[in-house]
């Protein structure tokens, strides 16, 4: 195998990975702690009181940022669980393994803080729109992934019936992402887009960018734990972790 | 900075049941989450530390 400039599978084992993610935790901690403060700071004593809302919109300083972790993991999920259904990697399997638990988190706080935020605006807890209705499906995506893995002994067969249900489930994701703009929601349509400036007040939307980026660290820090603790797991039976406690 | 008092902070203009019920369940989950995760991880290595000092205990009494 000649060596080429960039060593693509390096880090593609198990046991050169498992180190690496152990000194990659503590910085992703740190991140989500500073952009959580920082975001924190502008969602309650910068950004102003909403003209038609009051102090009740400052609950999208989590609701927005909840719903796009919940999405981006999905989608981080579907790939990591597709490479290794594609290459047969044991290591893609483990990383979606550990994600779904985290983006399921992200679904559920989108729909807490969604339906408290609705009833206050809306005058309702919930509605069957496109929007709601289909993040409670990727919510049930998150929870059937996980529900099928536990399910099947073998974890590298768990793997590849899992890495199935979550690329089919990806077509939920430009559904959520397209509803608002396909369907007549009662959810508000998109605010931040790829192609126009942003219609909302610049602290507003900073205090939201930052939140999500803590949301983001922080996803990665939890992740990467649970990866850790997979990686021991599953891997048991070897050498290297054998003598990795010693 | 627009709160005048720490009580009208709280009442976040009379959504407080939503603002902080939003708040709230974040903080929880995302500090439950990560002490889940941390535990899993130190359950699986004390585990496997277990498990070697047993394998260790069986060859010293196969070996008398």
């Amino acid at each position: 195998m000649k060596q080429s400039i960039i060593q693509w599978f390096r880090f593609a084992s198990p046991q050169s990975f498992y180190p690496l993610a152990g000194r990659m935790i503590p910085w992703f901690w740190a991140a989500a702690a500073a952009f959580g403060i920082a975001g924190l700071w502008i969602s309650f004593f910068v950004a102003p009181t909403d003209a038609q809302q009051g102090e009740g919109y400052r609950i999208i300083f989590v609701h927005v940022p909840a719903s796009w972790m919940s999405m981006f993991i999905y989608l981080v999920m579907a790939f990591w669980a597709g490479l290794g259904l594609a290459l047969n990697t044991r290591l893609s399997g483990m990383m979606a393994q550990s994600l779904a638990p985290t983006g399921a988190l992200m679904a559920a706080l989108s729909l807490w803080t969604g339906a408290l935020w609705g009833k206050p605006m809306w005058g309702a807890w919930w509605v069957w729109d496109a929007r709601l209705t289909s993040e409670l499906i990727l919510f049930f995506l998150y929870l059937g992934f996980m529900a099928l893995q536990a399910a099947i002994d073998d974890p590298r067969r768990a793997d590849k019936a899992g890495a199935i249900l979550a690329l089919v489930g990806v077509v939920n994701i430009p559904i959520i992402y397209f509803s608002v703009k396909w369907w007549n929601t009662l959810h508000q349509g998109s605010t931040i887009n790829l192609t126009k400036a942003p219609s909302m007040a610049q602290t507003m939307l900073w205090g939201m960018l930052l939140m999500a980026l803590c949301f983001w660290m922080y996803s990665i820090a939890v992740a990467l734990t649970r990866v850790r603790a997979i990686i021991l797991e599953r891997e048991r039976h070897t050498e290297w972790v054998k003598h990795a406690l010693e | 900075m627009h709160w005048n008092s720490v009580g009208e902070f709280f009442a976040m203009g009379g959504y407080a049941l939503y603002v902080w019920g939003s708040f709230g369940a974040c903080a929880l989950l995302m500090v439950a989450e990560p002490f889940l995760a941390k535990r899993r991880l130190s359950e699986v290595r004390k585990s496997l530390i277990r498990e070697r000092l047993a394998d260790e205990l069986e060859t010293q009494q196969r070996t008398p």
